[in-house]
């Protein structure tokens, strides 16, 4: 790893890239996890093209009707089409987390791995910082500015990407300690290379790992977050559909028309679980234990 | 070691203080606009400032609100005017009821797995419990609650899926209700402490000392208890600590979906209904529970580790 870092060419590492990425796929876990990962993504871009219905459209005559040929998975409370809101229940979060994730590891992981190089008071100041961050739960930090700016997603990206990207520091700097100490980065340092050349050079390239596997998991915590929020009614707003937006409704009715809330379970689970196991086949592909990490 | 321990506690819990104060401060509107709402203007905004002395500069206030949380005194809600010591101590009650509950099924249950699951590494138990694990904990806690509330409440009929007893009531009354959150919030708590056990065991194992005693042909069980377990444990009690406001975000959503009377859900009406106060308080609340917890697990693992123990006795 650190020969290919030191050496790398674009070439060397797009090699590397596929090779981890035959790794994942070669793993059970991996390959499920990838397979379950991809549907979604490919079914929240094209969904509008294929539901069979207008997800607003309300049809007071048919409200709670079980599952049949008009309708597959039934209809909801107000007689819209439950299929067609589930297919397209998953589009805002996907959107959202698909932009709060990278935004959050990258800000996360440069600071802390600058900090992790340089270290001293500054850095000291930043972990009390960090660390007083996570000993508040997400929801309370979150619900604070969500009440206070809105619930758009102009609103829950910013506040995930920032809220999300804190645990990444620490992470970001634990593993630059574990590297900054060994003989290439001296070397370098030795050479006369500045803080941005060792970082861009040296550290970037042996940090990326852990990164990749962090990133994976924020990103699992982060549907958590987003649709925790749009349950509790802080998220997206009705009448667009959301999965967690449609359990939270659908709950009332339970008793009697459960197919409700079981489209929504099953399409959230099975993308949070391929998002996991793809995570978990990627941390074993790259030599990470991920159990180690707490999901602050 | 240990003071230092303790210095750090309370420099993290008064930052917290300081981000909650200034976070509140920093947001548009304040007690008095949320509490008046449309009215909020002119004579009446002025009288109510006045009157919650809102009127001081930051500095004097935080002062008379940290030094007030000190002793226990956290002023008087935004809108009810009742003392919000009063408001948080059931409500407190309630939570820590609910957590420990799902700790001492979770804990024994955790510890059990993760031991076999880490020795017996890649074998099928190992998958099926580990994947298990992650499903557990990553699958958002009002879709587990939902789901098992359709299957034992709805269908089975054998559990109430939803809390009536109110905040105040005595321990005993919460039994039912209390089960269907108790076993949410644990399987959250059993994934997340079975994977961190799983993962120390099996360093541990792999450590030299362990292979000399196997090749010293001590008997296995002897090695796993004696040997690899006291090691495996002690890393593992930090960790679940580390965990715990990350926990505590789950437990306000199962306090929701079940309409459990605890400090969660007060946290969520506090918010909702933009009772600045009562957030503050049930913030640096939960914060310094946090930040006790971790000071408790340092400790427990100072007293149950000898090398640390002498260490510390050294220092200090």
């Amino acid at each position: 790893m650190t020969e290919i870092a030191a050496t790398s060419t674009e070439n060397t590492r797009l090699q590397r890239a596929l090779g981890v990425l035959r790794d994942v796929m070669a793993r059970p876990s991996g390959a499920i996890g990838l397979t379950l990962v991809t549907f979604h993504v490919i079914l929240a871009i094209i969904s509008p093209w294929i539901v069979p219905y207008d997800y607003r459209a309300m049809d007071s005559l048919s409200m709670l009707n079980g599952p049949s040929g008009a309708h597959w998975l039934g209809t909801d409370h107000l007689g819209r089409d439950v299929l067609t809101r589930v297919l397209l229940g998953g589009r805002e979060a996907l959107l959202v987390t698909g932009i709060a994730t990278p935004v959050a590891v990258i800000w996360g992981g440069l600071l802390g791995i600058f900090f992790g190089l340089v270290g001293g008071r500054l850095d000291e100041v930043l972990m009390r910082v960090v660390d007083a961050f996570l000993s508040l739960p997400w929801i309370l930090k979150m619900l604070v500015l969500i009440v206070t700016f809105g619930t758009g997603i102009e609103v829950l990206i910013p506040t995930l990407a920032f809220f999300y990207g804190i645990p990444v520091i620490r992470i970001a700097r634990a593993a630059t300690h574990d590297v900054v100490a060994r003989d290439f980065v001296s070397a370098a340092r030795a050479r006369g290379h500045g803080r941005i050349t060792v970082i861009r050079r040296e550290l970037l390239p042996n940090v990326l790992d852990t990164l990749m596997v962090e990133g994976a998991m924020r990103w699992s915590w982060m549907l958590l977050a987003f649709s925790s929020l749009s349950f509790l009614g802080f998220g997206v707003s009705p009448p667009t559909p959301d999965w967690g937006l449609m359990i939270a409704d659908a709950r009332g009715f339970m008793s009697f028309a459960p197919w409700g809330v079981l489209g929504p379970v099953i399409a959230l689970s099975s993308l949070i679980i391929g998002i996991n196991l793809t995570a978990d086949a990627l941390a074993k592909a790259l030599g990470i234990d991920r159990a180690q990490k707490a999901p602050v | 070691m240990l003071m230092r321990r303790l210095f750090l506690g309370a420099i993290t819990v008064w930052i917290v203080s300081v981000i909650i104060f200034a976070g509140v401060e920093v947001l548009p509107g304040d007690a008095c606009t949320a509490f008046l709402e449309r009215e909020a203007q002119g004579k009446l905004l002025e009288n109510c400032r006045e009157a919650q002395g809102l009127n001081r500069s930051a500095a004097e206030r935080y002062f008379d609100w940290a030094s007030g949380a000190v002793r226990g005194d956290f002023g008087v809600s935004a809108n009810g005017q009742k003392s919000i010591s009063e408001l948080v101590g059931n409500r407190l009650r309630n939570s820590l009821l609910l957590a420990f509950c799902a700790l001492a099924i979770g804990v024994p249950l955790a510890i059990f797995l993760g031991v076999v699951t880490g020795l017996r590494r890649d074998k099928p138990v190992d998958l099926v419990f580990s994947t298990t694990a992650v499903f557990a904990m990553t699958i958002p806690e009002f879709v587990s609650a939902t789901v098992l509330i359709l299957v034992f409440s709805v269908w089975l009929g054998w559990l109430p899926g939803i809390v009536l007893t109110s905040a105040g009531a005595q321990v005993s009354e919460f039994f039912p209700e209390i089960v269907l959150p108790v076993i949410v919030l644990g399987m959250v708590m059993t994934a997340h402490i079975l994977r961190m056990v799983r993962s120390s065991v099996i360093e541990v194992m792999a450590g030299e000392y362990v292979q000399m005693a196997i090749l010293k042909g001590v008997p296995y069980w002897h090695i796993v208890f004696r040997h690899a377990l006291p090691n495996a444990l002690l890393p593992a009690i930090n960790v679940v600590a580390l965990t715990i406001a990350w926990l505590l975000g789950g437990v306000v959503v199962i306090e929701v979906v079940f309409n459990y009377p605890g400090l969660g859900r007060m946290m969520i009406d506090a918010i909702s209904d933009r009772d600045l106060p009562v957030v503050q308080a049930i913030a640096l609340i939960v914060a310094t529970v946090y930040v006790g917890v971790n000071l408790t697990a340092d400790l427990m693992t100072m007293l149950l580790n000898p090398r640390l123990r002498t260490h510390a006795l050294r220092d200090s």
